[in-house]
């Protein structure tokens, strides 16, 4: 079953998010913030990203930047959980390397829908 | 899918409130004039949180609410709007507002929507008076865009797709895209490989392949564009009606170059975004009657079972004790298999061990419930602020001690009666700028929180260097009250106390601060319901302390283990200024049972703590013994031991719920090897010297 790494420094964003995925039988990783992400997934490869973007710490961006120099994650589809009013950081994330992004306010089944979707 | 996400609610409330609490602190800092990016990132980010996660949980109105708190500190975030302090003010209320939502949400009840309304249309107001109001919005622009895009005619769509070479290197996949494409219609795919280079120069990782497909059905244009939003900075795409693409192809190309479909979406449109700034501010108010307190939140609310968060190092104590108990139960297992006789002892020191652990472990899981009182401290900085602000006061609040733990329980019940005594400095203590300046005082007051352990108890003082008690108006109070009679000779800490009186109020105007003179009678009867006790100690022109004592049957104690005969003791480690070897010179006796040791320049009363507790010491005879001199109470003793033994974390078990008062003694506890130790309050023994002493002096007189 794929593996997801879901990186939320929100408690309850991470409850949901986790809880969804795993409901869909997807393994789930999950992280507080990029440092955090980021030394949980030394030396593995997982199949998705899910990253929201204000962090303390290393934010989304940050994250995004550090993944894609790895060579396990050259390719690894990145998606953003951003707000609407977040364009700014919608074009940020794109140069940094992200796939897409999902627009918070999300539900579990647009959630899943998106990323059935980019793991195809 | 249907996942119930309510059950997550209590996560989110419980976080937000946590980043209410960052947002008010760091707003405090802000109008302290600590104006930098970590500060206002903090806020920005507290408040980003509690906008995506109330909107993803449904709660409307909160993400609504905190979408225009949040522009408002993206501007702040950016400079382009300065810090002031009407800004500031303006979001501490708004701060109080959502914490007032959500708890309105959280335990089901009604939004007070007005006051909602009221900080929402000045937060509008402060935005729309900026120089970047159309700055966001481009959702606006998203959605007029789209309905201005042409429909479809239900002949289909000629799409032209062509990747920029890194594509594949966002974890992009075309194939995706195409299969997307594929699900909404009728598709027909042309790959255009001339840009592919021979094989021996092609790199696997750049993607050299453009599109041109035909989508045929009914289908949006809006929904085709949505497939490709993620990469419509990486692609040229040129989406045409199928009727109107009779245009060569390579014109299309050219076209698609010259104007990108992406412009139009990212680019602002200033028009649509102004519509939108005023068009939000009436609908929240609409639609709040009916989103006040939905289903879910309810149900919500009815589970809540409480929670609390234990510091990291608590718990794993715990799991080291687990460990510790699981060892011990195998080692008893390995007896109890193949027991005989004469493993008896082996049995016994296993038992007795698992006795200790076992105990270890209760009182660790009681210190879970211990929580350091900066959790009631922490709302004082903003009361302090916005009081002084109300009452046209200059006031410094300092706070010392806010490690020091108490029971959650207690914590929680005293966070009320404190914020009525430092209302109550605050209003009646402490004197306006003008009045301190004519007082010959700095024109900043000060108010101190201080919280220590003392002999058992959380001791909570209140400090304030303000005017202090009025002891003739209070008495004229009394007297007009009837609490006491003209005449009647009382000295002045009688008549601070008489504040303490049902009914007692001596502020010339009532003011909204500190209340109609229901107050500190309730404050006492609180305190004491938690059987703890409140007094005053004041004086004119220099200010008031108000001290609490609490008790604290679960409380953790830094003891110094002593013992006298068989019987060992425990002294807090605080009280204990010094220990030394009795020098005979320096022993004074003043009366036949009265000894006094000169230390230094003092005399501190000797007590003979094996005559107290009537024990039969090693030795009777000072000289040469040892003398552990401590002070409770602002008061010296020295008490007259047998030997200093190890310090240790001892746990307070209560001597009341378990026998009864004893005086000098605070409680008691279980050390390491099952013994009870009597646990001493040094302030109680000595006023118990210090009226030994009264009493010899007595004798004396009297002879």
């Amino acid at each position: 079953m794929p593996t997801i790494l879901a990186v939320d420094d929100s408690a309850s964003m991470r409850q949901m998010v986790t809880f969804t995925l795993k409901g869909a039988g997807f393994s789930v990783i999950d992280a507080v913030d990029g440092v955090d992400a980021l030394s949980k997934v030394k030396g593995k490869s997982v199949d998705l990203v899910l990253t929201d973007v204000n962090m303390p710490r290393m934010d989304g961006i940050a994250l995004i930047k550090e993944l894609r120099a790895l060579p396990n994650f050259k390719f690894t589809p990145i998606l953003m959980l951003t707000t609407e009013s977040g364009s700014d950081k919608k074009s940020e994330g794109k140069s940094a390397g992200a796939t897409g992004w999902i627009v918070k306010p999300f539900n579990p089944d647009q959630l899943l829908a998106t990323i059935k979707k980019v793991l195809g | 899918m249907g996942i119930d996400i309510s059950q997550f609610l209590d996560t989110f409330y419980e976080e937000s409130f946590e980043g209410l609490d960052i947002m008010e602190t760091n707003l405090l800092a802000l109008d302290a004039g600590q104006v930098d990016d970590d500060t206002i990132n903090s806020i920005f980010r507290a408040a980003h949180s509690i906008k995506g996660g109330s909107g993803t949980f449904g709660l409307m109105d909160v993400a609504d609410f905190t979408h225009v708190l949040e522009t408002l500190l993206d501007e702040m975030r950016d400079g382009v709007r300065p810090v002031t302090s009407e800004g500031v003010s303006l979001m501490l209320s708004s701060v109080d507002v959502l914490r007032d939502m959500l708890t309105a949400l959280r335990d089901g009840n009604e939004i007070d929507t007005a006051r909602v309304s009221e900080v929402h249309a000045d937060l509008e107001t402060m935005l729309k008076g900026s120089v970047a109001a159309a700055k966001e919005d481009q959702t606006v622009a998203e959605t007029a865009n789209a309905e201005a895009a042409p429909q479809a005619s239900g002949d289909g769509w000629k799409i032209v797709f062509r990747p920029m070479v890194q594509m594949l290197k966002t974890g992009n996949d075309p194939v995706r895209m195409i299969k997307e494409l594929d699900e909404l219609g009728e598709l027909s795919v042309r790959a255009d490989l001339d840009d592919l280079p021979p094989l021996e120069d092609l790199d696997p990782e750049e993607c050299r392949i453009g599109w041109t497909m035909e989508l045929k059905g009914d289908v949006t244009e809006e929904a085709i564009k949505e497939i490709f939003s993620w990469v419509e900075d990486e692609c040229e795409l040129n989406i045409e009606p199928l009727a109107a693409a009779e245009v060569p192809e390579t014109e299309v190309a050219e076209e698609a170059e010259a104007a990108p479909v992406a412009e139009p979406v990212t680019e602002p449109a200033t028009a649509p975004a102004a519509v939108e700034v005023s068009a939000t501010a009436p609908a929240p108010v609409a639609e709040k009657k009916e989103a006040a307190a939905p289903a879910t939140v309810k149900k919500a609310a009815a589970k809540d079972s409480g929670s609390i968060r234990v510091g990291i190092d608590k718990v794993d104590v715990l799991i080291n004790m687990v460990g510790e108990l699981v060892i011990t139960q195998s080692m008893l297992n390995q007896i109890g298999e193949e027991f005989t006789m004469d493993k008896l002892q082996k049995l016994q020191e296993g038992l007795a061990e698992l006795e200790r652990h076992t105990r270890e472990m209760q009182e660790n899981v009681m210190r879970i419930r211990m929580l350091p009182i900066s959790f009631a401290f922490n709302r004082f900085p903003r009361l302090v602020h916005d009081l002084s602000q109300k009452l046209n006061k200059k006031i410094e609040l300092k706070m010392s001690g806010e490690q020091t733990e108490l029971d959650k329980t207690v914590m929680e019940k005293i966070g009320d009666p404190l914020v009525h005594l430092v209302r109550n400095s605050l209003d009646h203590g402490i004197e306006t700028p003008e009045v301190r300046k004519a007082n010959g005082k700095p024109e900043v007051g000060e108010l101190l929180l201080n919280a220590y352990h003392q002999g058992g108890k959380i001791v909570i003082e209140i400090h304030d260097d303000g005017a202090g008690l009025n002891t003739d108006r209070i008495r004229a109070k009394a007297i007009e009250k009837g609490l006491i009679k003209e005449g009647e000779n009382l000295p002045p800490e009688k008549i601070h106390e008489l504040i303490f009186h049902p009914g007692f109020s001596t502020a010339e105007q009532v003011s909204d601060v500190s209340g109609r003179g229901v107050g500190m009678d309730v404050v006492k009867r609180n305190i004491k319901d938690l059987g703890g006790s409140v007094e005053v100690q004041s004086e004119a022109g220099v200010g008031s302390v108000f001290t609490i004592r609490l008790p604290l049957t679960l409380a953790i104690l830094d003891g110094q283990l002593m013992r006298i005969g068989d019987q060992t003791f425990v002294i807090p480690l605080v009280s204990i200024t010094e220990s030394l070897q009795v020098n005979e010179a320096y022993i004074k006796s003043i009366a036949s049972d009265t000894e006094l040791y000169k230390l230094r320049d003092e005399y501190v009363p000797v007590l003979r703590l094996h005559d107290v507790f009537g024990i039969e010491p090693d030795s009777k005879e000072l000289v040469g013994g040892l003398l552990m001199v401590v002070e409770g109470d602002g008061q010296y003793a020295g008490l007259f031991v047998d030997e200093l033994m190890g310090q240790q974390q001892v746990v307070i078990k209560s001597l009341e719920s378990n026998f009864k008062p004893v005086e000098g003694v605070s409680g008691a506890t279980i050390l390491g090897d099952g013994t009870v130790a009597l646990i001493i309050d040094v302030a109680g023994l000595v006023q118990l010297a210090r009226k030994r002493n009264r009493r010899g002096q007595g004798q004396n007189i009297a002879a």
